[in-house]
């Protein structure tokens, strides 16, 4: 494959001709790919303004000490200029290895890897195993279809708010507990019922974003496999094992991937359910919003901070995960 | 336009239902009644699971006491329409209602409109910087809403945008413009490249290639984004509870939250509140499930 041809336009590209200077080649590249700049122009443009720009404002904020006492504002017709100076590196280290940087680091991290691996297995193997169900030839399984996607189609500020109803202490889960004569834990106040019941409502919002999606591929894998493998002897497990989830590997891959930033960054459910209440409960996109808004003063630097740290944990694992991937592929090649 | 390449229904199921003739020995596909049984007991039991939480809104949003919620048996004897009636008359309810929707249906245009172009330059097109592109696009996907909030709320309360529809569309679109591109990527490439070509042959430009051809066969795509970033704005809590700060321009994310704090914890009203926001966001939901399923799996040349 050293030849390959642009499909929108027809033109050969990595050929091997030897490499002319570099004001032809910009030149040349420029005449031969103007339209695709032209084309991703917009996108280039909106990203650099609403992101980039503020992602180096905030890295910026990181290295001073600013909060809401020494920031630029506005207080009737006064006008306070911003009086935060540069720190360097102090809120970055305070953070990581400051006094109480277990409390207020380490031990909400650990949580947030728990509450992802948690919630993104629950997600794909629950989301799986229905996809699974409503792909065979069932009666009702359209209507079936339709109210297991309910949880997503229902705004998730809403249902978590029917969750705090239910979840409530005297709330219907308990009563039914109750009744059934079992321990009614306090779902919304000790620690780790917050954390169980954290899973619990997330898992009920993303199963089926899952379902649905690994239903497209299953419906997308080619019915001529499972006859061939049939043909050739294979049971039930076989053919799931070696013909469903090969077929599945590119959509589950990306959905895994998805889920898992989602999650790690799902502001939503727990914000929602246990507004302020729950320090032991919040994970680290949760914690940071709290130390920038949800205390007097407000800790912009720190909070910038910890989107920082937060920001660099995905895009390190997410490379892993990619060269995981193909390596995975290649092994699958040879 | 080559409509001959529009997507229809595959037939096959339909041939083989027709076609095959009745026989005794089991098939793929057809299952032992016990097994049948377990399915249907399995998603009849996921059915439940999916729906009560709903379902039990919609109940405690009839009980007229603000306390029901815990004697839930008291609400069957006394159901009422009055906290509708109350929400709907006396509350910011419509303010709401003006804010949340100016806020995502201008994200959903912004985002879809920006985004197209570009889903496809990436999806047909190499070009040098094409793997960087594509890098920024899924890492902007995994921007925890810490790593902006701060910086934009900073940067909008020096532009005068807090508090202000714009300022949160804008806000926004750093999400929804890379999302909706890496989704329109992805179906622009399920439309085959011969379709491109035979433009191409044609004498179509690249350009026309992608908009006389590739567009409107990408509805469902288009679809698809445009529902995407519609939902997130709309359900968008973290910008919204900070950036909004009147209460006549909360969106229903924030204003849901208020029926807790400022009114004393009125939660049948809130109950009210939540059903009236959720009715016609999962009418829409279901209105267009059906393009956000072929629009997420789907390609262009079935049939």
């Amino acid at each position: 494959m050293t030849v390959a041809i642009d499909r929108a336009t027809g033109k050969r590209r990595g050929d091997r001709s030897p490499r002319p200077g570099l004001g032809r080649r910009l030149k040349d590249g420029y005449q031969k790919h103007w339209y695709a700049y032209a084309m991703i122009a917009p996108v280039a443009v909106v990203i650099g303004v609403l992101v980039l720009y503020p992602l180096g404002y905030g890295l910026y904020l990181t290295l001073t000490d600013a909060n809401s006492l020494n920031s630029a504002r506005t207080i009737g017709v006064n006008e306070i200029e911003a009086t935060y100076k540069f720190v360097g590196l102090d809120n970055y280290a305070d953070i990581l290895w400051g006094p109480t940087a277990y409390d207020r680091f380490w031990s909400h991290f650990i949580w947030t890897v728990v509450w992802t691996a948690v919630c993104v297995g629950l997600h794909f193997f629950i989301g799986l195993g229905l996809a699974l169900l409503l792909n065979q030839k069932l009666r009702g399984r359209t209507f079936y279809r339709l109210i297991l996607v309910l949880p997503w189609a229902v705004p998730t500020f809403v249902t978590v708010f029917g969750w705090r109803f239910m979840l409530a202490d005297q709330g219907i889960i308990n009563s039914a507990l109750d009744w059934l004569h079992l321990p009614t834990p306090a779902w919304l106040e000790d620690t780790f019922w917050q954390r169980f019941s954290a899973i619990m409502v997330n898992t009920w919002c993303g199963v089926p974003f899952m379902m649905v999606s690994l239903l497209g591929g299953l419906q997308s894998i080619d019915n001529s496999l499972y006859e061939a493998s049939e043909m050739d002897g294979a049971n039930a497990w076989q053919r799931f094992r070696y013909v469903t989830l090969p077929g599945l590997r590119s959509v589950s891959s990306t959905v895994v991937l998805l889920g898992i930033i989602w999650t790690f960054n799902q502001f939503a459910v727990i914000f929602l359910l246990f507004g302020n209440t729950a320090p032991d409960a919040q994970i680290l996109v949760t914690w940071a919003y709290q130390l920038g808004f949800g205390q007097q003063p407000r800790d912009f630097a720190q909070s910038a901070a910890y989107g920082i740290l937060l920001l660099a944990i995905l895009i390190v694992f997410t490379s892993f995960y990619r060269r995981w991937l193909n390596r995975n592929e290649q092994q699958l090649a040879n | 336009m080559s409509t001959s390449t529009a997507p229809t229904k595959a037939p096959a199921e339909q041939i083989a239902a027709s076609t095959a003739p009745p026989r005794k020995v089991r098939g793929r596909g057809e299952r032992s009644r016990a097994a049948s049984l377990a399915s249907h007991g399995v998603l009849t039991l996921a059915s439940l699971v999916a729906l009560f939480p709903v379902a039990w809104l919609v109940y405690l949003s009839l009980g007229p006491d603000k306390n029901d919620y815990l004697h839930p048996g008291r609400i069957w004897s006394k159901m009422t329409f009055d906290n509708y009636a109350f929400v709907l008359q006396d509350t910011n309810f419509f303010d709401w209602l003006k804010s949340s929707l100016i806020v995502s249906l201008g994200t959903t245009v912004i985002g879809v409109l920006v985004a197209a172009t570009t889903g496809y330059a990436v999806s047909r097109m190499r070009f040098p910087g094409y793997k960087k592109l594509m890098w920024v696009l899924l890492v902007t996907q995994m921007f925890p809403i810490a790593v902006l909030i701060v910086p934009m709320y900073q940067i909008l309360s020096k532009l005068q945008l807090i508090d202000n529809y714009f300022g949160l569309i804008l806000v926004y679109c750093s999400t929804a413009v890379p999302y909706c591109a890496w989704l329109l990527k992805g179906y622009f490439d399920t439309i085959p490249f011969e379709i491109d070509e035979a433009g191409r042959v044609d004498g179509l430009t690249p350009f026309g290639t992608f908009f006389r051809l590739i567009l409107p066969l990408a509805r469902p795509g288009l679809a698809v984004a445009g529902f995407y970033s519609f939902i997130t704005a709309f359900g968008e809590v973290a910008f919204a509870s900070t950036f909004m700060l009147s209460d006549t321009k909360y969106t229903f994310a924030v204003g849901l939250q208020s029926f807790i704090s400022e009114h004393d914890a009125q939660r049948n009203l809130m109950a009210a509140t939540a059903v009236l926001v959720a009715i016609p966001v999962s009418a829409f939901f279901y209105l267009v499930q059906k393009n956000l399923v072929t629009g997420l799996t789907a390609g262009g040349t079935k049939g």
